[in-house]
């Protein structure tokens, strides 16, 4: 064929075509998972090259518009002046939308229902103004959502947040696929199918050429000033992640077909070229990245320790830079954590979410609770925790819960727990269906008993029909009580049965590192009891000097946000603890007077509620794998812990709980 | 007269700064000291910035650690001359390229045995509960809302975390005394340390903060 185009028409083509597409880049990149340091080069390249292709676009335009005689220096100066505008205006307008956001959701406590709409609108609102302007749309939606993203997350409830999370997919992944689909319908238009193969050609090969000569020179200008460098698989990846996508396709259809002769031509290059990209180089990647063995992200558990000590390196790192008189990075981000912290969270966070957490704070809470649900999975499995009244025990202890009953629902606490799911309901079929082992008398025994404490069949919420507000219906706070209160009691027959009286160590533990901390108030997890002082001056473990936690029976169910679904509380009632015995007396090494233990806790005879363990429970204590951070320290070599024991050799343990021929 | 004697130079050229980031610190050096020759725990109080850090006073304590200034002997110094402050610096230069495995062990042993020494306040070798308890104190109290508490569960469960670590799972009657040099590097072995631990010299002759 032939090209009647010039300079001026090659150069707009060129500028649509050279851009990255961030929604090709992000839908092959998440399949491919590779490490953030290079997806977010890439994905932020995507990003932010919006801002030069709009403008190299329009620039080019009026060019080939007012023709090419036409174009004087002047014009391209303006061109350039206009590159910063719109990309420093669409970030400002983005930071202004943001700041609107945060302060609106700021104000939204009792309209919750609507604050997700808010977040939607007004994120759409600054690319909506971006575009009226004229400046770049993609970056001012960017920005918006970077800066937002702190205040809003601590302002609104968990539930809109997560219905923001999800709506936001979902929408995102219909853009995505209206997008592609659009894109190769378009493609079957046989009136702009126009080919020229020198062109198509050179245009694959050129982008690619081109790309990777542009990658390795920023390459080396930033391996100047980085840290860790970027290798040549890393360079790679970013030349061969380079895809073309749907942007390039909008604004090659733009074209006016009297401006731009070549028009067809470009069209249909353009659609090939996306396609190739898309198609070759997006289902090639992942085999090239395994290929390569690129460092994939590492999904590791956070540890307590990394993060204490990463905390400690940062302010090393802004001390030693004030110290040397420079302007690090560190004393950078301490600045603005300070200015962030003077002004700009008064005037955007609530007040009530002003007193974050620190990130340490939570990793340490994150931690606890999944220890705590660990132990619970454990005792479940070996069927400790399986509280079951009856006098003929026999057959119901001897279920075995060890191997994985066919059940499609896990009745057990733990996953529950970990499903962190709403309110606690569970099926009463399934639970049910689990029992079926069991005679029918232990059958409806068990049912009772379960019902009695935990189990309640699965309730729709009883919405009282409002418009503005879901009313939860007054079971879920009931089922939540039930549930603390059976998993207290659960644990303190737990610990009570081993040794007696007085172990509430390793509950204490628990205990104190569930609550963070100790507000009322909060929308984080609350605990309503605060714990004594007790102010312990070394840590040698005496019984004595443990840090007891006296509970005050006065959990703040208000206060539980019921956004939070399960919250394993483990609370330890006072009225447990008999008096200590005179002294440092610990219950292990008196060993001769388990008798005792015993006759306190005849099941049958026991007129309360108790809950009591089954006689497996009494005769092999859960294993307890190496969770460190439920056990106290032992410093010293004065006593051992009852969750130690567990762990400890076995015959220790069977020693004294021999004669368990109860029941 | 130069900036410095040309007996330390020599020494000094071993820990691979440039010459010019010396001349910068010694420029910046002469700042703190009021043209002394040696520093004094109370020269670092005018560093404004120096104040909102949590670990401030760890970091000077740093400074004048004998153990970090290579000298075999322990305790603190009283007052540090400008080849100490280099080889406090020197702990905090960026790896180069050329270094080999051996190298790059021995840099990360000693930026750790740095850190180590921070957290081991009473110089016996060992972080204790009580030490661990102190430096995470310390950390937290950046944060107005954290309380004394929350700090010290945080460092006991850490230290427990240390000692599953250190010591794998632990029989009844074990007691774990503290993190010893060994564990602190069984710590801290996946983690790649060396670009967390250092400073960069953007260019030397930024903007120095000159009070």
């Amino acid at each position: 064929g032939e090209l009647n185009s010039g300079l001026l028409d090659f150069l707009l083509f060129g500028s649509l075509i050279a851009a990255v597409d961030p929604v090709a880049v992000l839908a092959v990149f998440e399949e491919v998972h590779v490490n953030e340091v290079l997806f977010i080069i890439v994905f932020g390249e995507s990003l932010l090259n919006d801002a030069v292709t709009v403008v190299l676009y329009n620039v080019f335009e009026s060019f080939v518009a007012i023709g090419p005689t036409n174009v004087t220096g002047i014009e391209c100066l303006k061109g350039i002046v206009s590159f910063f505008v719109v990309s420093l205006g669409g970030t400002l307008v983005g930071i202004f939308f943001a700041f609107l956001l945060s302060l609106v959701s700021r104000f939204t406590k009792h309209v919750r229902i609507i604050e997700p709409g808010f977040v939607f609108i007004i994120s759409y609102l600054s690319y909506l103004t971006a575009e009226m302007l004229s400046l770049s749309a993609i970056l001012a939606i960017t920005f918006c959502g970077i800066c937002c993203q702190k205040y809003v997350k601590a302002n609104i409830s968990e539930q809109s947040s997560t219905t923001v999370r999800y709506t936001m997919k979902m929408m995102a992944s219909g853009a995505e696929t209206i997008i592609f689909m659009f894109l190769g319908i378009s493609a079957v238009d046989p009136r702009i199918w126009t080919w020229n193969t020198a062109f198509i050609l050179l245009t694959l090969v050129f982008i690619s050429v081109y790309r990777v000569i542009g990658v390795i020179i920023q390459t080396w200008i930033l391996n100047r000033y980085r840290t860790v460098q970027l290798e040549i698989i890393d360079q790679v990846v970013m030349s061969y992640g380079g895809l073309r996508g749907a942007v390039a396709f909008a604004l090659v259809a733009l074209l006016d077909k009297e401006k731009v002769r070549d028009r067809n031509l470009f069209v249909s290059t353009t659609i090939i070229v996306v396609f190739f990209t898309v198609i070759f180089q997006g289902l090639t990647i992942k085999p090239l990245v395994q290929w390569l063995k690129v460092k994939k992200t590492e999904h590791r558990e956070p540890k307590l320790n990394e993060k204490l000590h990463g905390r400690a390196f940062d302010h090393i790192l802004s001390a030693i830079e004030d110290i040397s008189g420079q302007i690090g990075h560190h004393y950078l981000r301490d600045k603005w954590s300070n200015f962030d912290r003077k002004f700009l969270r008064k005037i955007l966070m609530r007040r009530s979410a002003q007193k974050s957490r620190d990130q340490i704070l939570n990793v340490f809470h994150e931690l606890n609770l999944k220890d705590a649900i660990s132990y619970v999975a454990e005792g479940e499995r070996r069927g400790s925790l399986a509280f079951i009244r009856s006098s003929s025990t026999d057959n119901m202890v001897n279920v075995d819960f060890s191997t994985p009953l066919p059940s499609t629902v896990e009745s057990s606490v733990s996953y529950l727990l970990r499903e962190k799911a709403g309110p606690v309901c569970l099926d009463m079929q399934a639970l049910e269906q689990r029992r079926k082992s069991i005679r029918d008398t232990e059958d409806t025994l068990a049912h009772h008993t379960l019902q009695q404490y935990l189990y309640k069949p699965r309730q729709e919420h009883k919405h009282l029909y409002s418009r503005h507000e879901i009313m939860h219906s007054e079971d879920d706070k009931q089922d939540k009580e039930i549930f603390h209160r059976t998993m207290r009691k659960r644990l303190e027959s737990f610990k009570s049965t081993k040794l007696g009286i007085n172990h509430s160590k390793k509950l204490n533990k628990i205990h104190k590192r569930d609550r963070g901390q100790k507000r009322r108030n909060s929308n984080v997890i609350p605990n309503g009891n605060i714990p004594s002082e007790n102010p312990v001056q070394d840590f040698t473990l005496k019984e004595k000097d443990l840090e007891f936690s006296e509970s005050e029976e006065n959990n703040d169910y208000e206060t539980l946000h019921l956004g939070k679904g399960v919250d394993f509380l483990a609370n330890v009632t006072k009225q447990n603890f008999t008096d200590p015995p005179a002294g440092i007396d610990n219950p292990v090494f008196s060993a001769d007077d388990d008798q005792s233990i015993y006759t306190k806790f005849s099941p049958w005879l026991s007129s309360e509620d108790t809950v009591v363990p089954s006689q497996r429970a009494r005769v092999q204590l859960p294993y307890s794998p190496n969770f460190r951070r439920l056990t106290p320290i032992r410093l010293s070599n004065k006593s051992t812990d009852s969750f130690l024991l567990a762990d400890g050799p076995e015959d220790r343990s069977r020693s004294f709980l021999t004669e368990s021929t109860h029941m | 007269q130069g900036p410095l004697g040309s007996a330390p130079v020599t020494s000094l050229l071993s820990l691979a700064v440039t010459s010019e980031q010396i001349e910068h610190l010694h420029r910046r050096f002469k700042q703190l000291s009021q043209d002394q020759l040696t520093i004094r725990k109370e020269n670092f109080d005018s560093i404004p910035d120096l104040e909102f850090n949590p670990i401030r006073g760890k970091i000077v304590h740093a400074f004048f650690d004998k153990r970090n200034l290579r000298q075999e002997s322990d305790g603190l110094a009283d007052e540090i001359n400008f080849e100490d402050f280099l080889t406090i610096m020197s702990y905090f230069r960026p790896i180069e390229m050329n270094m080999d495995e051996e190298q790059l062990d021995r840099f990360r042993k000693e930026k750790l045995k740095f850190l180590f020494h921070m957290y081991d306040s009473d110089h016996d070798g060992k972080i204790t509960l009580q030490e661990y308890r102190n430096v995470v104190e310390e950390l937290l109290s950046g944060n107005p809302h954290l309380e004394k508490e929350s700090a010290r569960s945080i460092a006991d469960g850490a230290m427990m975390e240390a000692a599953s670590i250190c010591v794998g799972q632990m029989g009844p009657d074990q007691v774990y005394e503290g993190i010893t040099f060994e564990d602190f590097l069984k710590m801290w072995q996946g983690i790649d340390i060396e670009t967390k631990m250092h400073v960069r010299f953007l260019n030397v002759d930024t903007i120095a903060h000159c009070y």
